[in-house]
């Protein structure tokens, strides 16, 4: 299995506040990463180290072998190969479906617009946003603003897509089709990172779990292993707040 | 109310109004002008700059045009330096206006949030792009409605001219009250004369304002 993603040593704080201590970590190609834990525990921050949003304060991110370090320097070609969905989903307001979508690619990767567009209309079409594309953000449920947000991510080609609690700002009843969305993108064997909350699909959808607690990983094991059969305390606990038995 | 008069005032009033819309949009255009260099020297934080611009901005927002335009008209020929009134007019809406344009202009650009260009980043966006692609339209639109409303502001605040005896609409309006005691007519010219300049800056505004409403 090919390494696509590797952090060494990673350390970040926010002045005195530590919140990721030496994570360390290798992921493949194709492989599909859940990352689970209490809230505050560094998921987030961990997605945002990866993708060079945040400045880091010791280690290294290396993507296919080169670092994203320095942040937010490394803009251009390197930096879409990592794609980002935000958890507010973040569409640009001023513009349409297609023209979020679209964005990037011209204006990053240079690419013709009109391989740009039939590009676009196939892959909002497998989303199914088809009629959806002339309209704007705002007129559209978040559901289907997340799934243009994928599509916006998944059009740069990324070698890693990192989800960022996408479906946590969701009404309970639109979860179901972005997450079927990313069920699609596994089975295409694209490496994702997916921090989440909603534990069916993680384990539906995981190849691999971590754990975070307290800005550092607790386990990282398989699905099976991490929800029938929890290592730690710490794991065994958290899944508790997730079970209603009486 | 006596038409045959209104008839007569109407030619002196037009000429009057042609003057105040002249140096009324001149100013207004400095007055951009200014607020958009302004706005981004405070919104990019350009150091040294950005002091100054808020030194700027404190000193003509709390100081009212009226005491502006004497400066300029009375106080500048004591240093040596004469403007004719019509500059002067010009100047002086236009350095009041900057100073609200600035700020309509800063809140515009800050009012589009931090993830709105981590989500650029995160296309692989550079700064030229985000701010060219992402930050202004966006930023514009917000600042549509202050920046109308700063012009309407700016157009009526023409009004104090008459002081530096430029014969703007008000000027000729009392000059024609203290001629001929004609109140009812004159000042009924005044406010017909400023709904005509005024109204379509308002109307043509929500529309504008209409057609960037997005969010």
């Amino acid at each position: 299995m090919e390494e696509i993603l590797k952090i060494e040593h990673l350390s970040k704080r926010f002045d005195d506040l530590s919140i990721l201590e030496d994570i360390n970590l290798s992921v493949n190609k194709g492989e599909v990463t859940v990352i689970l834990g209490p809230s505050g525990c560094g998921k987030s921050t961990l997605l945002r180290c990866i993708n060079g949003l945040e400045e880091i304060q010791e280690g290294n991110v290396f993507l296919d072998g080169k670092t994203v370090n320095p942040p937010l320097k490394n803009t251009g070609k390197d930096r879409t190969k990592i794609g980002m969905v935000f958890q507010s989903y973040e569409l640009f307001p001023h513009k349409t479906i297609l023209e979020n979508v679209i964005l990037a690619p011209i204006v990053v990767q240079k690419r013709k617009k009109e391989e740009v567009v039939k590009e676009a209309k196939q892959l909002l079409e497998r989303v199914g946003l088809s009629s959806k594309k002339a309209q704007y953000p705002r007129q559209l449920s978040g559901g289907q603003k997340q799934r243009a947000a994928i599509v916006r991510a998944l059009i740069m080609n990324p070698e890693v897509l990192l989800f960022d609690e996408v479906t946590a700002a969701l009404d309970p009843e639109m979860v179901r089709e972005v997450l079927d969305v990313m069920l699609d993108l596994a089975k295409q064997n694209r490496t994702m990172l997916i921090v989440t909350h909603e534990m069916a699909f993680a384990r539906a959808v995981a190849d691999r779990i971590l754990f975070l607690d307290g800005g550092q990983i607790v386990e990282d094991t398989t699905p099976e292993q991490f929800f029938d059969a929890p290592k730690t305390e710490r794991a065994a606990k958290f899944l508790q707040t997730f079970s209603f038995e009486s | 109310m006596d038409f045959e008069i209104i008839r007569s005032y109407v030619p002196l009033f037009a000429k009057a109004f042609i003057l105040t819309v002249k140096i009324g949009w001149a100013g207004i255009l400095l007055s951009v002008l200014i607020g958009i260099i302004c706005g981004f020297i405070l919104y990019f934080k350009i150091p040294g700059l950005s002091l100054l611009v808020r030194c700027y901005v404190e000193l003509f927002r709390n100081t009212p045009l009226l005491v502006q335009l004497f400066f300029l008209y009375y106080g500048l020929p004591s240093v040596g330096l004469s403007i004719s009134a019509q500059i002067c007019g010009v100047l002086g809406l236009g350095l009041l206006g900057g100073s609200y344009m600035t700020e309509s202009f800063r809140s515009g650009l800050s009012a589009v949030p931090v993830i709105q260009t981590e989500s650029g980043f995160a296309l692989g966006m550079t700064k030229p792009q985000l701010f060219w692609h992402i930050i202004l339209p966006q930023a514009v639109s917000v600042s549509v409605p202050a920046v109308l409303a700063n012009m309407i502001f700016l157009l009526k605040e023409t009004s104090v001219f008459s002081a530096i005896s430029l014969m703007d609409l008000m000027f000729t309006a009392k000059d024609l009250i203290g001629l001929y005691y004609n109140t009812t007519e004159s000042l009924f010219l005044l406010v017909c004369f400023y709904a005509v300049m005024l109204l379509p800056v308002s109307l043509l505004g929500s529309v504008i304002e209409k057609k960037l409403h997005y969010v």
